[in-house]
């Protein structure tokens, strides 16, 4: 059997015209050809088959190109891999996979899927993004000696119910539309050609290539890549700087709001970091344009505050998280301890986080934090409605000194990020060998914002220009981040291994082991503070002065 | 690949509804199966409802012109595919025996050795291969012992058939090189008649090739030239599919053993 030749699908969104179309279908090929079912036990086309598909909650195997279903069985459940290149595809057998749990990528570990993925996918959790099933009919299109000459399938497929974590959704199965496609029989592909024609000529029936998990996507509303931490808010260069504003707070309140259920029921420890970041957005936000949305001081305190909260629930948990994430490297990384020494270390670690992890779901399920949600949406959707119409007022006033909340949004980027990147120009230029540390951590926040601010308004920038000015930027944010969180570490650790003397729940081993794991991060963040120079000269020097500068008139350097 | 042929030198002894049945049953039990008939009465052909024609004849195939991947049809089985018989394969003795200098009488010349040749581009694609043969002592039935790893020979219980079944141990066992196993088995038995019955349990006791398994003389399988089907198919608790099932397993344990 040859593989399908073409598929169809009704092309009316009513599911009560599915079956007269499937009428008429099965008689424009009877004009031609005997039609009848196929024999029930010969074929293996007919049936009822569930179909769940696979991704991680930022889409990254739909990124790469790859599809991924659980197709449950009696004879042996499986998953298959497919797309990104004809030598992609794989399949694995899997037992106890629950179709509608998420899975963290280890429970695919050693076999061919898991193989292909584990390193795309990991640290997110696989999680099911919609299930269908589909109820197929296979008919035999016959030449006059009844000989099957081509086969056409109707499918009738039905979502049938919304993913956990995605809000509240349709119960029942919902019908999605009905799809025809023809089989060819090896030796016989003009009939097949031929059957393809007589479909094609049908009314309401419409050709299609569009897979069946587009279709299910749609009926929940949603279409693939739909989440994304990216704050690539709807902003254009005329529109006025409150409304701006309020669009890029409200694309980073949606990306907060998002990623809560998941950081509540565990499902990977990317959830909390979205989060976290969002939160950390929003807050750097409020400090370089808050003024812009018009708020009241006293307002401005309010929320710059409660996300200020919100920030501090989080980070307990985030910082266990990055230990427990490390860990394997950290061990592999051993030279004179045994890996089963730092056991303890882990053992108390995960000990910890289970108990930071219920103060911050306790924190994220609170009245305060709800309300928090609530009040800002409100203010931001009110704030984008009364500014709209200010553009034209502000154009007569460009040239003027700007006032927070009446000019345009280039404008209001171009003043914001100047003043950012005049700190970091100014406070990095100060850094010598002898400079203290909290002069480099004070420049990594002020690196921080600037990042920000220019990602805030990355619509409004020239590509080339933007993707030259950031790249130079992050390397100097790596170097940055690597001089500092060695250090947090290395005295996180002290503390750790303090509270677990405390505890009597330190071996000497684990002990010893923990003072290589620091040895190791000091040897690391010297080597970042021996790379600073470099990497803030191929920044902020003359030439890289100009292309900010260049980036902030709207051109290239 | 495994290939399989059906044969005897004797015509109408069920080496058609053999290669048939045992095609279809190979294909279902997940073996990805083709089938080639090569008789050029095209009995299997006309059995799985497809001409018995190939486009440009047996010379175009035996050449090389033509490969045989681009004879194969689809039966209307999943699994299960078919090169048709064409009338020209009557004269495929002279098909397999042109463009040679070795003649066909040099025992294990390349003549006997083409369909062999031919067979081998399908090996990745199937699974396996089943040949139905025409009845005759050719240079036709020689290529098919060359080429096959398990000859299946249906015999009826009467003396003379005890003969046939010599013969041709005896000529595979002169076979240079690759000799394939043989596995006979009755076929159209009669188990009232006393000859039948004799013969019958008298030779599956004595000798280790004839197979345990008995295909009765059954009306079901002559039924099979009306309904153009496997008889496992159209009739699938029959007697009749039943036997078929018994002798596929009984070949299977053997071939494993």
């Amino acid at each position: 059997m040859a593989p399908d030749l073409a598929g169809f699908m009704a092309d009316s969104s009513d599911p009560q015209t599915w079956d007269d179309i499937t009428s008429a279908v099965l008689g424009a090929l009877a004009m031609e050809f005997d039609v009848g079912p196929e024999r029930p036990g010969i074929s293996a086309l007919g049936g009822v088959r569930r179909t769940t598909w696979l991704d991680t909650f930022d889409w990254r195997l739909h990124k790469a190109g790859l599809t991924l279903e659980y197709l449950p069985a009696r004879g042996g459940s499986e998953l298959r891999l497919s797309g990104g290149g004809a030598d992609q595809g794989a399949a694995q057998l899997v037992t106890g996979w629950q179709a509608s749990r998420p899975h963290p990528p280890t429970a695919l570990a050693g076999g061919p899927v898991g193989v292909r993925i584990a390193g795309l996918v990991a640290p997110r959790a696989l999680i099911p993004i919609a299930t269908t099933s589909t109820v197929t009919t296979a008919y035999r299109l016959m030449n006059k000696d009844g000989k099957t000459v081509a086969k056409l399938l109707v499918e009738q497929p039905s979502l049938v119910r919304p993913q956990p974590g995605q809000g509240a959704g349709p119960r029942q199965p919902v019908p999605l539309p009905v799809r025809l496609t023809i089989t060819e029989v090896r030796g016989y592909q003009g009939q097949a050609r031929r059957a393809t024609r007589l479909i094609a000529a049908v009314p309401g029936v419409t050709p299609t290539t569009s897979p069946l998990f587009a279709d299910a996507l749609a009926a929940l509303g949603r279409r693939p890549g739909d989440y994304s931490n990216k704050v690539d808010a709807a902003i254009t260069a005329s529109m006025p700087a409150a409304r701006a504003a309020a669009a890029i707070l409200l694309r980073l309140l949606d990306t907060i709001e998002a990623n809560v259920p998941g950081t509540v029921a565990d499902i990977d420890t990317e959830f909390l970091h979205d989060l976290r970041v969002s939160v950390r957005r929003t807050r750097s936000a409020l400090k370089l344009f808050g003024d812009a949305l018009g708020l009241s001081a006293q307002e401005l305190a309010f929320f710059a505050g409660e996300f200020k909260w919100v920030g501090d629930l989080t980070t307990p948990t985030r910082d266990l998280d990055v230990h427990l994430l490390d860990f394997e490297e950290t061990v592999r990384g051993l030279a004179a301890a045994k890996p089963d020494d730092l056991e303890p270390f882990r053992a108390y670690l995960e000990q910890r986080r289970r108990k930071e992890f219920r103060a911050l779901t306790r924190g994220l399920r609170s009245a305060r934090f709800t309300s928090l949600i609530q009040q800002w949406r409100t203010k931001l959707v009110e704030i984008q409605q009364d500014s709209a119409g200010r553009a034209r007022v502000s154009r007569i006033r460009s040239g003027q000194p700007h006032k927070a909340g009446g000019g345009t949004a280039d404008m209001l980027a171009a003043e914001r990020t100047r003043v950012a990147f005049a700190k970091v120009a100014r406070r990095g230029a100060a850094i010598t060998r002898d400079t203290p540390a909290e002069a480099l951590h004070d420049l990594r926040k002020r690196c921080k914002e600037l990042r920000y601010a220019l990602e805030f308004f990355a619509p409004l920038h020239d590509p080339a220009g933007y993707a030259k000015v950031v790249g130079d930027l992050k390397r100097l944010q790596d170097c940055l981040g690597e001089f500092q969180d060695t250090e947090v570490q290395i005295g996180e650790i002290k503390a750790l291994a303090a509270a677990m003397l405390a505890a009597r729940e330190a071996p000497a081993v684990t002990l010893l082991a923990m003072g290589e794991i620091t040895a190791g991060l000091a040897a690391r963040q010297r080597t970042a503070r021996a790379d600073f120079e470099r990497r803030f000269a191929a920044f902020a020097d003359v030439a890289g002065q100009r292309r900010m500068s260049a980036l902030l008139r709207g051109g290239t350097a | 690949m495994r290939i399989y042929a059906t044969y005897n030198i004797k015509g109408g002894v069920g080496k058609t509804t053999t290669a048939v049945n045992l095609g279809y049953l190979a294909a279902e039990s997940g073996l990805r199966t083709v089938l080639w008939d090569l008789d050029p009465q095209g009995a299997a052909s006309f059995m799985f409802r497809v001409k018995p024609k190939v486009k440009g004849g047996g010379k175009a195939l035996i050449s090389g012109k033509r490969p045989l991947d681009d004879a194969i049809k689809g039966t209307d089985f999943d699994n299960l595919d078919l090169i048709p018989a064409d009338f020209t394969y009557r004269n495929m003795d002279l098909l397999l025996d042109a463009g040679d200098a070795k003649p066909a009488d040099v025992p294990g010349g390349k003549p006997a050795r083409k369909l062999s040749k031919l067979l081998n581009p399908l090996a990745d694609e199937y699974d396996a291969a089943f040949l139905d043969c025409p009845p005759s002592v050719s240079l036709v039935s020689e290529n098919v012992l060359h080429a096959a790893d398990v000859i299946v020979v249906p015999l009826i219980p009467t003396t003379l058939s005890v003969r046939t079944l010599e013969q041709l141990s005896d000529f595979v066992g002169e076979l240079k090189g690759h000799r394939p196993e043989v596995l006979a088995f009755f076929s159209m038995v009669d188990r009232r008649k006393k000859l039948h019955k004799e013969i019958t349990e008298k030779l599956a006791g004595e000798r280790y090739e004839v197979a345990q398994t008995i295909i009765p003389a059954l009306s079901v399988i002559e039924t099979m030239s009306v309904e153009r089907a496997p008889v496992t198919v159209f009739a699938p608790s029959s007697a009749a599919a039943k036997a078929y099932r018994a002798l596929w397993a009984e070949l299977r344990e053997r071939e494993a053993a």
